[in-house]
């Protein structure tokens, strides 16, 4: 079995209601340094030994992300 | 007249669209998302409601729904099909409409009355005038429509703009007058030939006059009547 994780984002210049909030939630409670939150999604994925990344590419492409609105970044989880 | 209403699981506003079409004197039957057979239909609506519970994203799965490759085929035929609040993001993702629905910028769920503005499009669901007022409500938490500049540039110039949100007097508010968050006030748009309409509020549900209003019927009876000439 292979582990890949899946962080789906926001594309650039998308406004992220959720992380917009935090971010004044996160300064009205004091914390000035806070200048960006970005709020997304973290998948997990287990998947056949051997899967190429490609597979897993073209799943975040056609379900899992929506290209219009969101990029995503991929990660190998080794030893898994 | 006869419109298929498609049920996937966790639509709930399937009855609202049978109710309003049988109301203005349509047929009005409903469609399994299982099934691959539209045929008999003359227009397809998607109804609202939480398809597979919006997980992933709102419609993202009911787009891989066997019937959705028959609402694409019928779309390219020509065939009218409407998708209301859900509907219209399932049509989002499935990109028979271009652009997507985000969170509302307020993070609130929204139900209430909004008024909309006609604007002048291609749109075979619609032949109020332009300028038209129509009081419609909204029921949604992700109709916050968005897409890139190129493309809103593109909906404007070909009339794919069908409705806009605007303050009850029809103007626009300087910050924007949708309740949501929508890109340019967006509260429907349509694809390139016309026949494919999406939108966040819910005309259904303002047809019957015994439940508040009937500014929705105008949408089935727009249809209904440019599908009687083209016949």
């Amino acid at each position: 079995m292979a582990r890949f994780q899946i962080f789906v984002t926001y594309k650039k210049g998308i406004f992220d209601p959720p992380g917009a909030t935090a971010e004044r939630a996160l300064v009205s409670l004091g914390y000035d340094e806070v200048s960006s939150v970005k709020i997304g999604k973290f998948i997990q994925l287990e998947v056949a030994d051997g899967t190429p990344e490609a597979r897993v590419r073209e799943m975040c492409d056609k379900l899992l992300a929506n290209p219009v609105i969101e990029e995503y970044r991929i990660e190998t989880v080794e030893g898994a | 007249m006869r419109f298929g209403v498609v049920i996937f699981p966790g639509s709930n506003c399937e009855q609202d669209v049978i109710h309003a079409a049988n109301t203005l004197g349509y047929e009005a039957e409903f469609v399994w998302h299982g099934s691959t057979d539209l045929s008999g239909f003359d227009a397809i609506v998607l109804p609202g409601g939480f398809s597979y519970g919006d997980y992933i994203r709102c419609g993202a799965v009911a787009r891989f729904s066997p019937v959705m490759a028959e609402v694409i085929r019928f779309a390219g035929r020509g065939g009218p099909v409407l998708g209301i609040c859900n509907g219209f993001q399932i049509l989002a993702e499935a990109h028979l409409l271009p652009g997507a629905l985000l969170r509302n910028r307020g993070l609130k769920f929204i139900c209430r009355e909004a008024t909309l503005k006609v604007e002048p499009s291609i749109c075979q669901w619609l032949d109020e005038p332009a300028g038209t007022l129509l009081r419609i409500p909204i029921n949604h938490n992700e109709g916050n429509y968005i897409c890139d500049e190129e493309t809103l540039a593109r909906l404007n110039g070909n009339g794919q703009v069908v409705l806009r949100y605007c303050e009850p007097d029809g103007t626009r508010a300087d910050g924007g007058s949708a309740p949501n968050g929508a890109l340019d006030d967006i509260a429907g748009i349509c694809n390139e030939r016309g026949n494919v309409f999406g939108l966040m509020p819910h005309p259904e549900r303002v047809v019957d006059p015994a439940v508040g209003g009937t500014d929705g019927a105008a949408i089935f009876t727009a249809i209904a009547r440019r599908l009687a000439e083209v016949v």
